[in-house]
């Protein structure tokens, strides 16, 4: 590893201010950056440590059921988490798939998602839940929608300086789950990640979401699948037209660990197995 | 580039130190404590060899930067014997032989201990999933999950 320079700064201001610095980089749980810096992929001159400022951690419910994540809560909080465990299934689900239980104690959702793999395990149930991504930097605030975060792989719409302070859940769903593709059971890359949440109204889907990962340049949501959902009963003919659509918006490519057809016909396969639990959970 | 002054509690003794901010926690228990009992494994986090329990969390100690483990409670292997009794996972792995090589048997037990201490009432499979972040290479995956199961049994019964 090579050497850097610490900070720890106490306030986001602070914060922001060394990160907007060249060849700075913020770290959190650490679980991708440390093994960066190891392997020589990651040489920043700054390291800005995020522990010690206050508030950034943490989960609240408000009384409309909507939830407030603090970036640097660990994933193994959010996958342990009752409120997140019954109102964004998807997500806690999506949190328990990612490595290890030691790396989920280390991880951080905020991290998850900055790193802007296409393949994070918590970005599709973050897509189906509609959150809203709060940014602080010296200069201010502002709220980006998760499905407008992503640029590309790795890539963003944060600017230089721009901190991930908290993931904002509005009401949810009342069904949602996600499915992860994978060889192994645990410490395993998804080939793709489904989500869907769904609300159901006497036997009509009155909304959904699907949220696809590891299938596209960035997470996508495929709302040419949810339009067709929506106002219709889920019959399983709907549910295969919907699973063709999701199919349809993705453009996965190939790579060592399986091929771009397989990937497409996956997640045709995968939507519909996953819109099936959401509604199954939707209406019990 | 300047070491910075940590102080960690390692097995409840207090260390004051300096160290380089790029020294991971891993790096700093073995080399600069002298407590070798936690091993460096792929040192990539997939391993497990190196897990240690941070604050009550188990963490693979190769991720982490010893100068963020400032003011946190570290317990590795070393510390887990009180009064020249073992701990009842440690005494688990040697009546059930779950160990061969024995590279791996520190990050096991101490992953096994902190799922014992989070719910000891977790099943044969919920216990063998928790483990998946540790790998035997000698694969004697068998006689470690016996131990854990034994381990997890003895300490519901006698708590």
């Amino acid at each position: 590893m090579k050497s850097f320079e610490f900070f720890e700064p106490t306030t986001l201001a602070e914060a922001s201010r060394l990160f907007a610095e060249e060849h700075a980089q913020l770290l959190a749980g650490g679980t991708d950056l440390v093994i960066g810096m190891k392997a020589l992929t990651e040489t920043p001159q700054s390291v800005i440590s995020l522990q010690k400022i206050p508030g950034l951690a943490g989960i609240t419910t408000e009384t409309d059921n909507s939830i407030s994540i603090g970036a640097t809560t660990k994933v193994r909080e959010v996958e342990l988490s009752a409120d997140i465990q019954q109102h964004h299934t998807a997500l806690a689900e999506g949190a328990a798939e990612i490595g290890s239980i030691q790396i989920r104690n280390l991880a951080t959702i905020g991290g998850n998602i900055a790193h802007a793999s296409p393949a994070a395990d918590t970005v599709a149930g973050l897509l189906v839940a509609d959150a809203q991504v709060d940014i602080a930097s010296a200069d201010g605030e502002r709220t980006v929608p998760i499905n407008e975060l992503f640029t590309g792989p790795g890539q963003t719409v944060l600017t230089p300086g721009e901190i991930i302070t908290r993931f904002r859940l509005p009401s949810p769903a009342s069904g949602s789950h996600y499915i992860k593709h994978k060889i192994r059971e645990v410490m395993d890359l998804a080939f793709i990640g489904v989500a869907a949440a769904v609300n159901l109204d006497n036997g009509t889907i009155t909304d959904a979401r699907i949220g696809l990962a590891a299938v596209a340049p960035t997470p996508i949501r495929a709302t040419e699948a949810e339009d067709l959902l929506k106002g219709n009963a889920p019959t399983p003919a709907l549910l295969e037209q919907a699973g063709e659509a999701a199919a349809a918006a993705s453009s996965p490519i190939s790579d060592l660990r399986c091929s771009a057809e397989h990937r497409r016909e996956m997640v045709d396969v995968l939507t519909r197995q996953t819109l099936q639990q959401a509604l199954e959970r939707a209406s019990g | 580039m300047a070491k910075l002054p940590v102080s960690l509690t390692i097995n409840g003794d207090e260390h004051d130190l300096l160290i380089e901010p790029r020294k991971t926690l891993l790096a700093v228990l073995r080399d600069t404590i002298g407590l070798t009992g936690t091993k460096e494994g792929c040192s990539t986090g997939d391993c497990g060899a190196c897990t240690v329990i941070v604050d009550g969390k188990a963490v693979t100690s190769c991720m982490v930067l010893g100068v963020t483990a400032s003011g946190k409670e570290i317990t590795t292997i070393e510390g887990l014997a009180s009064d020249g009794e073992l701990h009842p996972v440690q005494q688990a792995f040697i009546n059930t032989g779950g160990y061969q090589c024995g590279f791996c048997t520190p990050g096991f037990i101490m992953a096994s201990k902190a799922l014992i201490d989070e719910n000891p009432d977790r099943t044969e499979e919920e216990f063998r999933h928790a483990l998946g972040g540790n790998i035997c290479r000698c694969t004697g995956y068998t006689k470690i999950l016996e131990a854990v199961l034994k381990a997890a049994e003895e300490i519901r019964t006698t708590t």
